[in-house]
């Protein structure tokens, strides 16, 4: 199970919908080992496309190297789907490499709706999870 | 002194748990040769017949190799490489 703040979890949908109908990814880092997302960061898609996604790799580089001197992991790792469902495509299957990490699909689709789901990617296998927001 | 090199989690299998190692070459891909020698099959998850593979990004120091040399980017003693998992996906 996902356990996420609200005000995560808005900068999240909000991020979505800011960048629609071009995708949106980035990251909410948290103290390594306790699965706990406390940090919000917005990447920039370096691809800024409706169809694909790609963390720039001089900021992600930046990101992760602050992430590895704060004792931080990526415990969120979000992207949006503009146009599809918030299910992983087979292009996000294949590329997930943070096997700790939740993997958070937004869907925007629908201007009145946001669909927000998280799963677990390792070795290929997608699982479901369900997501608890903490107020 | 050596090269340091800096694995990401999904790559420390091959290196015993270990957060980075250390190796030696004069190029990018002669250190990732030196590097497979003690840490089997490493190699084969950075590097995909002559280049770079796709899904992960390698710096040296603070700079991407691709916009260097790739594999041919010439490396020294002292140096930090570090290797990340490029983080991609897409709706298709």
């Amino acid at each position: 199970m996902l356990t996420i703040p609200r005000v995560l979890y808005d900068k999240i949908v909000a991020h979505a919908r800011a960048d629609h109908p071009d995708e949106a990814c980035g990251v909410l880092a948290g103290p390594a080992g306790t699965d706990r997302p406390e940090r919000f960061i917005a990447m920039m898609n370096a691809e800024r496309s409706p169809t694909f996604y790609r963390f720039d790799s001089a900021e992600q580089f930046r990101v992760w190297r602050e992430m590895d001197e704060a004792d931080e992991e990526p415990v969120v790792i979000y992207h949006s789907h503009t146009a599809t469902e918030a299910y992983p495509s087979r292009t996000d299957i294949s590329y997930a490499s943070e096997p700790q990490a939740h993997y958070v699909l937004v869907s925007t689709r629908d201007e009145h709706a946001t669909e927000f789901r998280s799963y677990r990617i390792v070795d290929g296998v997608v699982t479901e999870e369900p997501v608890s927001v903490a107020e | 002194m050596a090269i340091e090199v800096r694995i990401p989690t999904i790559l420390r299998t091959y290196t015993d748990g270990a957060k980075q190692v250390e190796g030696t070459g004069s190029t990018l891909g002669e250190l990732f040769t030196d590097l497979e020698q003690r840490h089997g099959g490493l190699r084969d998850r950075l590097v995909d017949g002559g280049s770079l593979r796709r899904f992960v990004n390698v710096y040296l120091n603070d700079e991407d190799v691709r916009f260097l040399d790739g594999l041919d980017t010439p490396v020294k003693d002292g140096d930090t490489v570090t290797v990340l998992p490029a983080v991609a996906g897409g709706a298709r």
